[in-house]
């Protein structure tokens, strides 16, 4: 059945609901690996070793069933809705697992399976002989099968419960080695953060549903035009409230670092590549509604800018392998909330690809390292691995020169126009803050790459560092040649190939009354992106490839409050546990105070006052129930003979 | 003999045997239990069956006459939010008794016994369909109960038994004063004739306190709630379980079934009050819970947090939140059960409940410290399992109703996941260490069967929860129409604003 749906600014929608041909399989695509973590974790003991090869089976068959729906939507582009059976059907509130496939949808599912396949694999061997490994991989298809369920859902509620369901799987595999104290706290701490985003979460559909009566996205976002601009002010806020938990923006982005406690893999998969951008996705499928309020965006907008400079300002100083990914993570996704803030959705979701590719794969290149260091994660403790791991070193290179964004490599293009498209909006201020965290990423990443794979060995003599198996490089070629590619193929040019495919899915911006800030054309704007990034690597090439750094962090070139600031983190993880551990502590001890002297404390003297009467009468001893059996009674007699006396 | 006669006469008929039966072996004692209650299961589940879904009112009524003098009959009937109740009840009970197999040896026939008379009087509370003979099921009920913290509990169970006696019979007592008032207006004790009576609002609101403090005692509510942590903490496994699991449910339903629909007037102009008392209660339970030191009192006061979000539910007067306030009561039931079982299940290992005590358990004991943490998922609601479908439309339909309470309460989400995580946290994450720790078995076979009933519940319901709905939908919009609040339908904004 075909429908036409008109979207805000009157661009129609085709809408065709069906339940035929590959799209009416689409539901297979969350379930086979559902049912591979059931049965996995069913038969952990029956399947040991076995049960990687059926979670294998299941991320690569619902990777071919995503490529075989992504080709039907890109054969015949259109919406899709697949009818499912209800969920939730009450007073008014109905919900349906209903699944939503158009052009968004496809991409996402290509990059969540496509990475997640290669995940799975470059498991096998980094996982290898680890106690849990069955569960492990049972875990690793939970993610899998939550995260389509996110990406497929076509209501809020449905979209929700794929939402907490990646956020159980983070949390498992977080805490995956829980019998250290301090993964066991992360794996709450990124639970918790989160559920502060959920309540905003929440609180907008609450809020969605009093407004429009629903939560299928595809009515919410052809009835936003319609919308008053202080209601849509405030639904974007709130949705952006989860956004900026699950997405780990300002003030929420204190657990993605802490995350790195879980599996490498699970860094790259989870935490860099496809869970955390949920938070974009969010926002970019709600992007008809946030065209109708401009100022909400212009929030957005500067919480990502302010995010990729801080995050980008603090990754300068860390010396974990996984830290100063972490951070880049967490700047990295600052530029597609930023870009989803100028009105640039479709930008935002071309480095939210491109990212896929070379975040992943910067995870799994921290992966080898680590496994051929003995599970060091010190940068300066490293050096030189160049000659030793030659696949992961060559893959290195072209993930480090694709975030910091040297062309032709996929992150120059998405990062460029991200850039440009702030410009071109008219956003001066948020424009320079992202050629500075531009600069600051181009030198942090080369800085990371210098003091791991270059320059002289400072491992010493206990660790043999060797290059990976083949079942970890594999995946590292894939993605370095996808990150090398990927801007090239798919957007090589503003209105490349993707921008176009993603043309119907996102709000239109063309009534915003953008105005460039400057006279400033592309023609200028790209070589200034190209120098942005040749400055940072230049600085880190003369601070830690020309000097000595054999002396570890005490060869760093600046010292210095500002320094020790970008180290410690800003020290907002001191003030957060201040705040919330102490002054909530006492907060709460001062309830539990209240509980027990005040509420309790009046029950035991009235307790007290009638066991004194007890005695007085010397029927205490007889029992209570004795006696309270008989005043019930005896007092129900008196009542009910009272009461005969007035009907008679 | 109806059903639902059948499905209250059974336990009792099983005490029967218990008391009267010579020289019974402990395993006879358990079989009786079993076999009682198992077929009390059977017979409710047959009770659905006769049940008519599109009649939202009473169905298969009996009457029988009991005290024709005063009118009063045991007049026995179920709408679909009662029948729900006595589900959980008879489903709840066969699996505390086959928990506590080995637990309990101490008078055993007794203990049985009681649970038996306790099971009857709780299907009795939630089929009387006369005020008196409501009342007197009501407050029976304690008495089985009071013997089972008082005889089968811990250390302190005299004063925990006794607490708990007083602060019931407090309300219990106020209640039986409205219930002779309102007997003495309709000349009768029978719920359908009270119902119709036409009370000045007045009168109303003093039998709505009445009632309404009865109740809230029972669920409990704050500020009347410090009796739950201490009988939690004193009663044996299967006494917490079915505290937990059904008699606090007593006072929720309660609520729905007298307080709204024959004081309407007064319920909704109490309904904000009572919005707001829920909303301390969601969120100074939760912040209670996190200081406890005990699992015992944690679990018991997430009681008073997560009952607190029924009762939001029911006086929101919307007809998603009170239908889904219904399905929340069952949830707590299930999730709440399963983790006083697993605490009960870990203390007859470790004869401790001090979480200081555990740690690194999940090493040792996977397929409990899987379990928990499903149950936790549960409790704190994450959707796909079953609390969420119960307090997302509790929060939802609120919110349409009371946006202050709808998003206060919604912070209890937060607090849900800081204290069941972090009780999980210390007890089974970490380093194994200490011989206790490292010498914690895993749960057996009848543990695990058990537990597999209501975890299957809990991802059936959270996935498919409709047939509750389906159940419970009807009896609640006829309460609704009652108050006079059903015709209260969400407008779609989107159509009428005009400034867009």
């Amino acid at each position: 059945m075909k429908l036409l749906a008109v979207l805000a600014s009157g661009v129609e929608l085709e809408v065709v609901e069906t339940t035929s041909g590959l799209i009416g399989l689409a539901w297979l695509i969350p379930l086979v690996p559902l049912l591979g973590f059931v049965g996995v974790l069913l038969a952990t003991r029956a399947l040991a070793d076995r049960a990687a090869t059926i979670a294998m089976g299941a991320a690569a068959l619902t990777f071919v069933l995503s490529a075989a729906v992504a080709t039907t939507v890109i054969l015949e582009p259109a919406t899709y809705v697949r009818a499912m059976p209800t969920w939730i059907d009450v007073g008014g509130f109905t919900v349906t697992f209903e699944l939503l496939i158009d052009q968004l949808t496809a991409v996402m599912l290509l990059v969540v399976t496509g990475v997640g396949l290669l995940v799975h694999v470059y498991s096998v061997g980094y996982m290898h002989g680890d106690s849990r490994y069955p569960r492990y991989f049972g875990y690793l298809n939970l993610f899998l099968a939550s995260m389509l369920i996110l990406v497929l859902g076509s209501n809020l509620l449905t979209l929700f419960l794929g939402w907490e369901l990646v956020g159980l799987s983070s949390y498992l595999l977080i805490g995956f080695w829980f019998e250290s104290r301090s993964n066991a706290a992360a794996a709450k701490k990124a639970f918790v953060t989160n559920r502060v985003g959920d309540v905003s979460f929440m609180v907008g559909m609450f809020l969605t549903f009093a407004t429009f009566g629903t939560l299928d996205i595809l009515d919410v976002v052809t009835d936003a035009e319609a919308l008053a601009s202080g209601t849509a002010f405030a639904l974007v806020l709130l949705f952006l409230g989860g956004a900026v938990a699950k997405s780990a923006q300002i003030p929420l982005y204190v657990w993605l670092p802490d995350a790195m406690a879980g599996p490498t893999p699970v860094s790259a998969l989870i935490h860099a590549a496809t869970m955390v951008t949920a938070g974009v996705y969010l926002l970019v499928r709600l992007s008809p509604l946030l065209v109708v309020s401009v100022d909400a965006m212009e929030i957005i907008a500067w919480v990502g800018a302010l995010t990729a400079l801080f995050a980008a300002l603090i990754a300068v100083r860390q010396d974990g392998i996984k830290e100063i990914l972490a951070y880049s993570t967490i700047s990295q996704l600052g530029f597609m909330f930023l870009a989803v803030g100028v009105g640039a959705f479709r930008e935002s979701i071309f480095h939210l690809v491109t990212h896929a590719f070379f975040k992943g794969l910067l995870f799994l290149v921290a992966g080898s390292v680590m496994h051929a260091m003995a599970n060091r994660t010190d940068i300066w403790q490293m050096g030189g691995l160049r000659k030793v791991m030659p696949v992961t070193f060559w893959t290195a290179a072209i993930g480090t020169a694709a975030i910091a964004g040297v062309p032709p490599l996929a992150g120059f293009f998405s990062k460029d126009q991200i850039l440009t498209e702030a410009y071109f909006h008219g956003y001066g201020a948020i424009w320079i803050i992202g050629l500075v965290a531009a600069v600051l990423t181009a030198f942090y990443m080369s800085r990371w790459f210098i003091l791991i794979f270059l320059g002289r060995p400072r491992y010493g003599e206990v660790v043999h560092p060797h290059e990976s198996p083949p079942s970890m490089t594999v995946p590292l070629i894939v993605l370095a040649v996808l990150s090398a590619i990927g801007g090239l193929a798919l957007n090589a040019v503003h209105t490349g190939p993707l921008y176009r495919f993603l043309e119907p899915t996102v709000g239109p911006i063309d009534q915003l009354g953008y105005e460039p800030v400057g006279p400033l054309e592309e023609a200028v704007l790209i070589p200034l992106a190209i120098v942005a990034a040749a400055v940072g690597i230049l600085l880190a090439y003369l601070a830690y490839a020309r000097r000595d750094v054999s002396s570890g962090r005490m060869s760093e070139p600046v010292s210095g409050v500002g320094a020790e600031l970008m180290e410690r983190r800003f020290f907002v993880d001191e003030a957060y546990e201040k705040v919330f551990t102490g002054a909530g502590g006492r907060v709460a001890q001062a309830m539990v105070w209240f509980d027990t002297r005040v509420i309790d404390g009046l029950v035991d003297g009235a307790g007290a006052v009638s066991v004194a009467i007890g005695r007085v009468g010397r029927r205490a001893q007889t029992g209570l129930v004795r006696s309270y059996v008989g005043v019930v009674l005896l007092g129900a007699i008196v009542l009910v003979g009272v009461l005969m006396a007035q009907v008679v | 003999m109806g059903w639902i006669s059948i499905t209250i006469a059974l336990p009792l008929v099983g005490a029967l045997v218990l008391a009267v039966a010579p020289e019974l072996s402990a395993r006879g004692v358990r079989a009786v239990g079993m076999g009682a209650t198992v077929l009390t299961l059977l017979t409710s589940v047959a009770l659905l069956t006769q049940f008519d879904l599109s009649e939202p009112g009473l169905q298969l009524l009996e009457r029988f006459t009991w005290i024709p003098a005063i009118g009063a009959d045991v007049a026995l009937a179920v709408d679909g939010v009662s029948l729900l109740l006595i589900l959980l009840t008879t489903l709840l009970t066969p699996l505390i008794l086959f928990a506590s197999w080995s637990s309990v040896t101490d008078r055993l026939r007794g203990y049985v016994a009681a649970f038996l008379v306790l099971e009857a009087a709780v299907i009795g509370v939630f089929a009387s369909v006369d005020l008196l003979l409501f009342y007197v099921f009501f407050e029976f009920t304690l008495i089985p109960m009071y013997l089972i913290i008082g005889i089968w509990g811990g250390t302190l169970r005299r004063y925990a038994a006794v607490k708990f006696f007083l602060y019931t019979l407090l309300g219990g007592l106020l209640m039986l004063v409205a219930i002779l008032y309102l007997f003495g207006q309709a000349g009768t004790f029978d719920y359908e004739a009270v119902r119709a009576l036409e009370l000045t609002i007045t009168e109303q609101r003093w039998l709505f306190v009445a009632f309404a403090l009865a109740f809230a005692v029972k669920v409990p509510l704050f500020p009347v709630h410090t009796w739950l942590p201490d009988a939690h903490t004193e009663a044996p496994t299967g006494g917490s379980v079915f505290l937990a699991g059904v008699l606090l449910k007593m006072g929720t339903f309660g609520l729905l079934r007298y307080a709204l629909p024959i004081f309407p007037d007064a319920t909704v102009e109490f309904a904000p009050w009572l919005l707001a008392i829920s909303v301390v209660g969601i969120l100074y339970g939760a912040v209670v819970a996190l200081m406890q030191a005990d699992i015992k009192r944690l679990i018991a006061y997430s009681s008073v947090s997560h009952m607190g979000f029924v009762v939001l539910g029911t006086f929101a007067l919307n007809a998603t939140a009170t239908s889904a306030s219904v399905i929340q009561m069952v949830n707590h039931g299930l999730s709440t059960g399963a983790l006083f079982l697993l605490i009960g299940f870990l203390y007859e290992r470790r004869h401790t409940r001090q979480i200081a005590a555990f740690g690194g358990l999940a090493k040792q004991v996977p397929v409990m410290a899987g379990l928990w943490l499903v149950v936790s998922m549960s409790s704190l609601a994450l959707p796909g399992l079953n609390g969420f479908v119960g307090e997302f439309p509790i929060l939802l339909g609120t919110f349409q109703e009371n946006r202050t309470a709808g998003v206060l309460a919604a912070f209890g989400a937060v607090l849900a996941a800081v204290y069941l995580l972090w009780a999980y946290q210390r007890i089974f994450h970490g380093p194994l260490e200490g011989a206790d720790n490292q010498n914690t078995v895993d749960l057996k076979p009848r543990e695990i069967g058990v537990l597999t009933p209501i975890v299957v519940l809990i991802v059936a319901i959270g996935l498919y929860p409709q047939p509750m709905f389906d159940l419970v939908e009807p009896s609640v919009d006829r309460v609704l129409t009652e108050v006079g609040v059903s015709e209260l339908e969400v407008e779609p904004a989107a159509t009428t604003s005009e400034e867009g």
